[in-house]
C-alpha cells in the first residue's frame, strides 16, 4: 500500500513532514543543484534580523561528541534583503512551502520584522526565534520569561496574519510555561527545541575553543531532550509542533512525531550530510510499512 | 563541477614529513577538480566532516596531503590501505588560472602548500612559467619540492631555522628573490597570509582556511568579511583575489 506522509501543519497541507531548520541549510537555494527542493516538506529560512549581521567572530564551530557547538551569531543578509531576493530566489527554486525565521533585539524589531515577512508572497509561514543562544542581548532573553515571550508573541501577531510559530529554547526551567504563555497570546504553533548552551575548551592552548566562548549545542545527544520538550508540551498545549533537535533518521521522524510534533525540523544533520534530508524522506515509507503505518498524521502524538 | 558524494578506498596513507600525511585515493570516477578545491571527508568516529584541500588529481587517482592537528587527523591518520571514506568532493571555488599571462608566483606556507602541487601542473600544462616559494619551520617539514621541480617550476625554499634554503619567512625570500610575476596565488596560515598582503600587488588570490562546519555553505561557520560584504570561506571561496579582502 502507498505509504500517506503528508500532514497539514497549521492550515498548510506539506507532502512530507520533513523540514531542514533555519540556519542548517544555507540561505535555502545553495542545495538546488544536489537535489530537488520540492521534495521537502518545507523550508526553514536562515535566522533573519531588521539589519545585516556580521555574527560572531570565528571560530564559530566546535565538534563535540554526538554533535557540536555554533555560535553563528545570526549572520544574516537583514529583513528586506529577506523579502527583496532571498525568499523569491528560493521560491524561483522550488514551490516548497517556505518559512521565514526572525530574529530580533527588541519588541519592535521583532514586530517590524514580521510586518515585512507578512508583505511576502514568497513567505508561507512566520517562525520567530525567541531562543537564540549566540547574541549577547535579545534572542534567548525573550525565551526565557513567559511575559517576555507573550509580549514577542503579541507584537508578532498584530504583525502578520500568515501562520506563526514560536520557536522556544530549552534552555529553562519549565518549558510548558512558556510554550502556553505564546499559545494564549494566539501563536498558531510552536518549534521546540533550539539548541542548548554548552562550551568547550582547548587544553592544550587554555583557551575557550569558541571565539564567542559559548555556543549552541546540536546534534544526535540532544535528541531524547527534544523529544521530552515536545511530549510535555504537547500534553499541556493545543497548536501544533515543529519537532526539532537531533533528528537523523526516518525512525527518528516518526518517534519525534509519536512525541507530540506534526512536523518535524532537520538541523545538524543536514551539515554532516547535505542530503540528509532527501535521504531521510526516501526511508520514510518503508519504515512507516515496518511500523504498519499507513497515514503518518495518525501518530502524531499517539504516545 | 557540482558537488557529489562518493565513495573512495584508501591506497596509501603515509608519513612523509613530521605530522604530515600524504593521502591517496582510489577515484576511477572523480569529477575533476580544480586547482584549490577541497573536498570534506568522513572521519570514523566524528560527526562532522573534515575539510582538506586536494593536492593532486589526475586519472582514477586523488591525493589529499594533510596535517594531524587534532582528533580528527589523528583518527584518519590511522586507516589502513584498503579503507573507505567517504566524501563530498568538488568544494569551493578554486584558483583562476586565467588571472595569469605567463609568469605565476606561487607561494605556500607549511600544509599550506598542498593545493600548490595541482595548480602548478595545471599553470605549467598551460604553458605559464612557475616560480614557486615556499615556507617551512625547518629542513625536515619541507614538502612538494621534488613534485614542482619536476613539473619545471622554479623552487625557492625558507626555513624559519635556516637548516634549508633561505632564512627566516617567506616574506623575508620574497623580497630578496625579488621574482618576475603577472599573478601571484598564496595558501598558508593566515598570518603569513596577513603578512604578504601588502608586500603582494593586486592582481592575484588568496586561498583562505578557517574551521568549518559543513564545507558545504549551510552553516555560516567560517564566515570572512571582505569587500563585498561577509561571505562563507566554504561556499564563497577557499579563493579570494586579493582586491577583495579588506586587510
Amino acid at each position: 500500500m502507498v505509504k500517506d506522509t503528508s500532514v497539514i501543519l497549521a492550515g498548510i497541507r506539506l507532502k512530507n513532514p520533513v523540514i531542514p531548520a533555519s540556519g542548517t541549510f544555507g540561505l535555502g537555494y545553495e542545495m538546488a543543484g544536489l537535489f530537488d527542493l520540492n521534495r521537502l516538506g518545507a523550508i526553514a529560512l536562515k535566522g533573519t534580523t531588521l539589519e545585516p549581521r556580521f555574527g560572531n567572530p570565528t571560530p564559530r564551530i566546535a565538534e563535540c561528541p554526538g554533535g557540536l557547538l555554533n555560535a553563528v551569531g545570526l549572520q544574516n543578509p537583514g529583513i528586506d534583503a529577506l523579502v527583496g531576493e532571498v525568499a523569491p530566489k528560493v521560491r524561483s527554486c522550488c514551490s516548497t512551502p517556505l518559512i521565514a525565521n526572525i530574529s530580533g533585539f527588541s519588541l519592535d524589531e521583532y514586530g517590524i520584522c514580521c510586518e515585512k515577512a507578512d508583505t511576502c508572497d514568497s513567505i508561507d509561514m512566520i517562525e520567530v526565534n525567541i531562543s537564540c543562544p549566540n547574541v549577547h542581548q535579545g534572542g534567548m532573553v525573550f525565551g526565557t520569561d513567559p511575559k517576555a515571550a507573550a509580549a514577542v508573541t503579541r507584537r508578532a501577531r498584530q504583525a502578520t496574519r500568515k501562520p506563526l510559530f514560536i520557536k522556544l529554547s530549552p534552555n529553562v526551567t519549565d518549558i510548558v510555561a512558556i510554550a502556553r504563555a505564546c499559545e494564549d497570546e494566539g501563536a498558531d504553533g510552536l518549534t521546540l527545541i533550539n539548541t542548548l548552551l554548552g562550551m568547550r575548551i582547548d587544553i592544550r592552548r587554555r583557551k575557550h575553543v569558541l571565539a564567542n566562548r559559548t555556543g549552541g549545542f546540536s546534534g544526535p545527544a540532544v535528541f531524547p531532550i527534544a523529544i521530552r520538550c515536545v511530549n510535555q508540551v504537547a500534553a499541556a498545549c493545543h497548536i501544533p509542533i515543529m519537532g526539532c533537535g537531533g533528528v537523523s533518521s526516518a525512525e527518528d521522524v516518526i518517534e519525534m512525531m509519536m512525541a507530540g510534533a506534526t512536523a518535524v525540523q532537520v538541523g545538524s544533520a543536514n551539515l554532516r550530510d547535505p542530503l540528509a534530508c532527501p535521504t531521510l524522506i526516501d526511508n520514510l515509507p518503508d519504515v512507516m510499512q515496518e511500523l504498519d503505518i499507513d497515514r503518518i498524521e495518525n501518530i502524531i502524538g499517539i504516545v | 563541477m557540482t558537488m557529489e558524494k562518493r565513495y573512495y578506498s584508501i591506497t596509501a596513507n603515509t608519513l612523509v614529513a613530521p605530522q604530515v600525511y600524504r593521502l591517496e585515493l582510489a577515484a576511477p570516477d572523480a569529477p575533476p577538480f580544480r586547482a584549490g578545491q577541497f573536498v570534506e571527508v568522513a572521519v570514523p568516529g566524528k560527526y562532522l566532516r573534515r575539510p582538506i584541500s586536494v593536492s593532486f588529481s589526475d586519472k582514477g587517482r586523488l591525493i589529499l596531503l594533510y596535517k594531524v592537528v587534532g582528533e580528527g587527523t589523528r583518527a584518519l591518520a590511522s586507516l589502513p590501505v584498503g579503507a573507505e571514506l567517504e566524501l563530498l568532493t568538488s568544494l569551493g571555488n578554486g584558483f583562476d588560472l586565467d588571472a595569469c599571462r605567463e609568469n605565476a608566483l606561487l607561494i605556500g606556507g607549511g600544509i599550506g602548500v598542498a593545493p600548490l602541487h595541482q595548480l602548478c601542473r595545471d599553470l605549467r600544462a598551460s604553458g605559464r612559467k612557475v616560480t614557486a616559494l615556499l615556507g617551512f619551520n625547518t629542513a625536515s617539514d619541507i614538502l612538494l619540492r621534488p613534485e614542482l621541480e619536476e613539473l619545471g617550476a622554479t623552487v625557492h625554499i625558507a626555513t624559519l631555522d635556516g637548516s634549508a634554503g633561505i632564512a627566516g619567512l617567506v616574506t623575508d625570500a620574497l623580497q630578496q628573490i625579488q621574482p618576475v610575476f603577472d599573478a601571484f596565488y598564496v595558501c598558508g596560515p593566515m598570518p603569513m597570509m596577513r603578512a604578504l598582503y601588502p608586500l603582494l600587488p593586486d592582481g592575484g588570490e588568496f586561498s583562505l582556511e578557517e574551521r568549518m562546519g559543513c564545507g558545504t555553505g549551510l552553516c555560516f561557520g567560517c564566515t570572512v568579511q571582505t569587500t563585498d560584504g561577509p561571505r562563507r570561506i566554504c561556499h564563497d571561496g577557499p579563493v579570494f583575489p586579493k582586491n577583495q579582502l579588506p586587510w
